[in-house]
């Protein structure tokens, strides 16, 4: 007996070194894992808010304009929608630079300003019509290729006929700055605007927007049906064939590629239910159908973490499966619901390939006011600026990538902070 | 023949789980045991269909009649015939898997909710077929509570745990009623006195003994007519458990109570009738001092006395 005991001891203490070693191992490889993930994730946001952030600022130039009469209503009457406010802007930039000359170099002159100008000067004019024929200073936005030279997108070192700013054109800035006539300021542009070619003008709010009303119908048709089949799944189907059936392909479902959802939504919603193309509603239809297994799944895992004995309880006292299932199940796999619909809805917030299949890549200018208004959303927001050809387009891109994983943040920490609140020990 | 072959498994599963025991032990156990059953007359020694003793009381309120529980294809509980009288306590005793705590659910259908678990033969409550069709296991269930081995409070404040029977059969008109049975009850169950000024804290922030009494006073705030317990000590210190017992001493005064317990002592200071099951059988049943000074059957002698189990 004792010399049994000798050995085995003897056998523990050999192997204990290899023990050690091994775990030894596992750690540095998972130290290592960890820290290549790190890494890339650095990359990741690095390069993203290197190349995004100057997108929240804006290049703005300062002119002196005379709201002119004589440019205004040329035969007496003022009519705000048809003034010639560009007019206006040419003429202040003409007295600017006094100097230059010639069609051509004037015309390079007026392309120094967005054509954003004309329409801040009529917005000008109409809150206060008493403005007219005094002169105003006005910062207004630079063009983007004045934007991309102050922020040194464009390199002025290079050939004259390789970048899209010339050099008199660079002069012509360079003065204005040496005059305190030329600053970067935040581009509240970018927030307050929808999608335009104009790259100093586009803005995110349509996008924005879509994805609000998107996510909203997401929200009201996926978590109330993905609960709800949760729950009879789980505590009222019998089990049988068909509900093992039934479990296969929602677990299926969760994996289906979502542009086959956008497909089912083009045949479905827009060719057969005849609702309009490229408006959220019908965005929102798919992406709950695309949610839908991702919270039912979730739903199902909350459900069956309620310990049984809870059910054991209720169910001695007397009450039914209904009771049963709304007075203590539902209360303690609710924490764990919220979380998972949250994390469909950030799925379905970065979703974009089923959006491009009902028509939700048009370029639309205005900001969407409802939920069958043309819109698109934020990821393909970003699909359609880094196809634009501008170097413009390229940093605004990065920029809405940025607000996008913003959301995503506070949509991720927001199912944390909810399971960390509402879970409750037992 | 058949009985013949019972035995043998009898035995086969009874060895493995004395020997797993301290092996020091057992040639002592064995000597007071062998002079046992010399005194004793003649056991029955077999386990056949027939319950030794007395299955029948005077005054009988449950009466089940040739119950077969089947999970699937197992044969948890094989034609089991007892009577349980009006308040008195009757305890269930027997090795582990033998079927106590599926015969204890099925006074109050909680196997409903398994569902590989069938079962057949008569159960009547007070003369009324528990599994009849007219018969509403929730009805059924508020007129018969349990108590479960592991407390289980429900994760709600002390007040809510014991409110919620009531509030759900609608037994209290107002708040005031409410606050009577809620305070009674916790007072039956010895527990008024600790958790007074503390109603609105959660009832998992108690003790495991105190949360037991919870879950009895939850029990009894419905007003039951049967109480049925599974283990309710296993879990507990001998001063809750000496708590608990006093209490099933005094609520014996107006339920029925049927308690499962690994304790032989218990069994003894509790009950005034023991079942002692096998192998899904009912082996014996009769008076408590009857079953503990002379067991008629072989099986629950060597039971009572540590041979099995
Ligand atoms: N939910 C279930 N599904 C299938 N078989 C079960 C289930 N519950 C119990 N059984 C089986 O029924 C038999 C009796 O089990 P039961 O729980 O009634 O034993 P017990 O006497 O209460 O044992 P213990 O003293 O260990 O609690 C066992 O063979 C067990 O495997
Ligand atoms: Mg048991």
């Amino acid at each position: 007996m004792t010399a049994n005991r000798k050995n085995s001891r003897e056998i523990v203490e050999a192997g204990l070194a290899r023990r050690r070693r091994k775990e030894a191992t596992f750690r540095a490889t998972g130290m290592l894992a960890t820290a290549v993930g790190v890494i890339f994730l650095g990359v990741f946001f690095g390069t993203l808010v290197m190349q995004g952030a100057s997108a929240f600022k804006q290049t703005f130039i300062k002119l002196d304009v005379e709201m002119s009469e004589s440019v205004l209503a040329p035969d007496g009457d003022l009519d705000l929608a048809y003034a010639d406010f560009d007019g206006l802007v040419r003429d202040a930039l003409r007295r600017g630079f006094p100097a230059v000359s010639g069609r051509k170099e004037r015309r390079e002159l007026y392309r120094l300003v967005s054509v954003a100008a004309g329409y801040q000067l009529r917005d000008e004019l109409t809150s206060d019509p008493s403005l007219l024929g005094s002169t105003i200073t006005i910062w207004v936005p630079a063009s983007s290729n004045v934007d991309m030279l102050v922020k040194g997108n464009i390199d002025p070192a290079i050939d004259e006929s390789l970048r899209p700013i010339s050099d008199a054109q660079a002069g012509w800035i360079e003065s204005l700055q040496q005059a305190d006539r030329l600053e970067t300021r935040f581009n509240k542009a970018l927030f307050t605007n929808g999608d335009s070619r104009e790259p100093e003008l586009a803005g995110i709010k349509g996008a924005l927007m879509g994805s609000f009303y998107m996510l909203v119908v997401t929200v009201a048709l996926a978590f109330p049906i993905g609960v709800a089949a949760a729950i009879y799944l789980e505590e009222f189907a019998p089990r049988s064939r068909w509900s093992d059936l039934i479990e296969v392909n929602i677990n299926n479902l969760a994996a289906v590629p979502s542009i086959v959802f956008g497909l089912l939504g083009l045949a479905v919603f827009i060719n057969w239910m005849a609702l309009p193309r490229s408006a959220p509603l019908v965005g929102g239809l798919v992406l709950s159908l695309l949610t839908l297994p991702v919270i039912i799944i979730a739903s199902r895992a909350a459900i069956q973490a309620v310990p049984p004995s809870i059910r054991e309880a209720a169910l001695s006292l007397g009450a039914s499966k209904m009771q049963v299932v709304f007075h203590h199940v539902l209360p303690l796999a609710l924490p764990g619901m919220l979380t998972g619909t949250i994390i469909g809805m950030s799925r379905a917030l970065g979703e974009s390939a089923p959006l491009l299949m009902i028509g939700m890549v048009a370029f639309i200018v205005d900001v969407p006011g409802g939920f069958t208004d043309p819109a698109t959303a934020l990821p393909v927001q970003v699909y359609l600026w880094a196809d634009s050809p501008e170097r413009a387009f390229a940093e605004r891109t990065s920029a809405a990538i940025i607000v996008l994983l913003g959301f995503l943040l506070i949509m991720n920490l927001a199912a944390v902070i909810i399971r960390k609140r509402m879970e409750r020990k037992w | 023949m058949a009985g013949m072959t019972e035995m043998k498994i009898t035995e086969e599963e009874a060895m493995p789980e004395a020997r797993s025991a301290d092996s020091a032990v057992e040639p002592a156990r064995h000597r007071p045991m062998g002079a046992t059953a010399r005194k004793a007359v003649e056991r029955v020694t077999e386990l056949g269909e027939q319950t030794v003793g007395e299955v029948r009381c005077e005054n009988p309120f449950i009466v089940t009649e040739n119950v077969d529980v089947y999970y699937g294809d197992n044969h948890a509980i094989q034609n089991v015939t007892l009577e349980i009288g009006k308040s008195e306590v009757i305890a269930l005793i027997g090795p582990s898997g033998c079927g106590k705590s599926t015969y204890l659910r099925c006074l109050n259908r909680m196997n409903d909710s398994i569902e590989s678990a069938r079962v057949t033969g008569k159960i009547a409550l007070d003369g009324q077929d528990i599994y009849g069709s007219d018969l509403d296991p929730v009805a059924l269930r508020a007129r018969v509570g349990m108590v479960f081995q592991k407390p289980n409070p429900f994760p709600k404040s002390i007040y809510d745990n014991v409110a919620y029977g009531p509030r759900i059969h609608g037994l209290a008109a107002d708040r005031a009623e409410l606050d009577d049975i809620v305070h009674t009850s916790l007072d039956r169950a010895g527990l008024l006195k600790e958790v007074k000024d503390r109603m609105d804290e959660p009832g998992t922030g108690l003790s495991g003994g105190q949360q037991q009494r919870l879950c009895i006073a939850r029990t009894i705030a419905v007003n039951p007519e049967v109480i049925l317990m599974d283990e309710p000590c296993s879990a507990l210190d001998p001063i809750a458990t000496a708590r608990i017992e006093d209490l099933i001493d005094e609520l014996s005064q107006d339920y029925a109570i049927v308690i499962v317990t690994h304790s032989m002592q218990q069994a003894a200071r509790v009950s005034k009738r023991v079942a002692y099951f096998h192998l899904g059988r009912l082996v014996e049943v009769d008076e408590t001092d009857k079953i503990f000074t002379n067991p008629r059957h072989k099986l629950t002698e060597d039971y009572i006395t540590g041979r099995i189990g």
